[in-house]
């Protein structure tokens, strides 16, 4: 009972050397963000002004409310990013948990090799397939709508969410689906009222990785396949901060940090589900 | 029988829709692209059957110096992606207080949208005002300015860290979960042996590392060789084309020039590539499985 708490006692200087690892660590990491949260609080003449200060003196949230001003489509462009990922949310929920479930519980020839095929589509991002992709959002016709953002950015989100899914499901014991198959239950039955309801965990980890992935996503499709302000997501919106002669730097951190907010509201709500769901898939296969 | 073949058959209805959703919007053009690479196909009208002109084009080009780059390119930017994770893995994996939070502040260059980071990268690479350059400044560590991303070299490396930067989360979290599946007991008895901490780390956790190493650094040369987002931010390719990988060679041609066939070709290319490290990357993971169930 005491072993592990012995073994995992530090010696002082170890204590130090830990924490000086640590905060070099997440020093690279989070650097970024302070500069970026610093320069959203500074007056653009302070930016642009020799020797560079770190600390912002006399700095205040002025750039917090004339960004609305400046850029008065903004609110639409957070409107866009989230219209836009939770509709390829809900389609790759649609299409991967009937085919996760199917990989999870059927074997059948052919599903090893179908799989790998779902995976390998990993491996192409969608800067490869722009070409071909461009003409075929142009024949169907959905250049410069919602669609053009949407339909490529589901098809790369599902072969991961398929893995995921798939992990999750092979652990719900299988006796539950033969005992209700027993009962007489139809495959479709057990899928929907046995299956389902225990994979909810499973599935809302899913629906969270598939909406960040889509969040984070969004620039190549947009940049390539949508002209129109107002289907711009987010970042692609940002570029409206950069005027002709200088960027508005201040107004664009500010912009960022507002545009992130909700996403990093509920990811700091559901970081439990995140870990778990991300490890999960990764080292036990 | 009739019940195995209806479950059959069920399996399939089950697949369907995503096979079929699948099929069209990546298997379908990844046959286009190869055709069209054969092709002249641009904004005009009409497109004719050129051969293998465009892979000529390629070749005599300075495209053999764009592959060699994105190579270089990949090799640093996994190669300190996966240093950097393991350390910080390592540092998050001690038993300290605060460790909690620490994994929690791990996460957000993974979870923003990458365009949203890279543009506050770009602001600290600004020469003239950027922190970083101003930072070296004022310790009196340069002289003048120092502009990163006008300048072939620096803007290289500068695009490699942004780089590590956004890929490093999911390396750390991922070795992180590989160092807490290793089982504790192992840990337990070599202490009670009397291994110090080095020792047990060296001896222990660093061997039984390997397979989760391997597989992480070919997941991301995979999606590192396909990095676009940050070169296109940051330099667009330049400067003088010094930071121009595969990825963004194609873009420029196929999107930038409209000649969809020259970008064909290329994409072509960077397919075989892929192709070639998913291959190897399956035969791998499949090995190392083996290994384990032995």
């Amino acid at each position: 009972m005491s072993q592990p708490a012995m073994i995992n006692r530090y010696r002082w200087y170890e204590l130090i050397a830990i924490y000086a690892g640590i905060f070099v660590f997440l020093a690279f990491i989070l650097s970024p963000f302070v500069e970026g949260f610093l320069v959203s609080l500074k007056p653009l003449g302070l930016l642009f002004s020799s020797p560079y200060k770190f600390w912002p003196e006399n700095g205040s949230f002025d750039a917090y409310r004339t960004m609305w001003v400046s850029v008065p489509g903004f609110a639409r462009y957070i409107f866009n990013s989230f219209f836009i990922s939770t509709i390829v949310t809900a389609v790759v929920l649609v299409l991967v948990v009937p085919s996760a479930y199917a990989f999870a519980r059927f074997k059948f020839r052919g599903s090893g090799p179908l799989l790998a095929a779902f995976l390998a589509v990993n491996m192409f991002s969608g800067a490869v397939l722009l070409i071909p992709l461009f003409r075929l959002m142009r024949t169907l016709g959905v250049l410069n709508t919602y669609f053009a953002m949407i339909v490529p950015g589901v098809a790369f989100l599902i072969p991961s969410a398929i893995w995921l899914l798939r992990t999750y499901m092979m652990r719900i014991p299988r006796e539950l689906d033969e005992a209700a198959f027993v009962d007489g239950a139809s495959h479709f039955y057990t899928l929907r009222r046995v299956i389902l309801p225990i994979a909810m965990p499973g599935i809302t980890v899913v629906a969270i990785t598939t909406f960040i992935g889509s969040y984070a996503q969004q620039f190549i499709f947009a940049l390539t396949f949508n002209s129109k302000t107002e289907y711009m997501p987010l970042p692609i919106g940002l570029y409206a901060y950069f005027g002709r002669q200088e960027v508005i730097w201040n107004e664009l951190m500010a912009a960022s940090f507002v545009g992130i907010a909700p996403a990093v509201i509920l990811i700091f709500l559901m970081q439990r589900y995140l870990v778990a769901g991300l490890t999960a898939g990764a080292v036990k296969q | 029988m009739s019940v195995q073949r209806s479950t059959v058959i069920f399996a399939w209805i089950l697949l369907l829709p995503a096979v079929l959703y699948v099929t069209v919007i990546v298997a379908y053009p990844l046959v286009d692209t190869f055709i069209l690479s054969f092709t002249d196909a641009s904004l005009k009208k009409t497109t004719n059957w050129v051969g293998w002109a465009n892979y000529d084009k390629i070749f005599n080009g300075t495209f053999a110096e764009v592959i060699v780059r994105t190579f270089v390119w990949t090799f640093f930017s996994v190669s300190i992606k996966m240093i950097v994770g393991v350390f910080g893995a390592t540092m998050l994996n001690a038993a300290v207080p605060g460790r909690a939070l620490f994994r929690v502040l791990t996460m957000p260059p993974w979870i923003v949208p990458m365009a949203i980071g890279i543009f506050m990268w770009g602001w600290m690479y600004n020469g003239q005002f950027g922190m970083i350059s101003g930072m070296l400044q004022n310790w009196g560590i340069v002289d003048g300015p120092v502009a990163f991303l006008a300048r072939g070299s620096t803007a290289f490396w500068a695009t490699i860290i942004t780089d590590v930067w956004i890929g490093v989360p999911l390396v750390t979290l991922y070795m992180l979960a590989a160092m807490q599946a290793i089982p504790q007991d192992l840990y337990e008895a070599a202490w009670t042996d009397g291994a110090g901490r080095f020792y047990r780390f060296r001896r222990i956790t660093l061997p039984l590392l390997i397979p989760s190493m391997i597989t992480m650094s070919m997941l991301s040369l995979i999606a590192t060789f396909n990095s676009f987002d940050i070169i296109w931010i940051l330099t667009q390719g330049g400067p003088n084309g010094e930071t121009t990988t595969m990825i963004i060679d194609t873009y420029r041609t196929a999107i930038g020039s409209k000649k969809y066939g020259e970008g064909a070709a290329r994409a072509v290319l960077i397919c075989i590539f892929l192709s070639i490290f998913c291959l190897a990357y399956f035969r791998v993971t499949s090995r190392l499985a083996q290994g384990d169930s032995r």
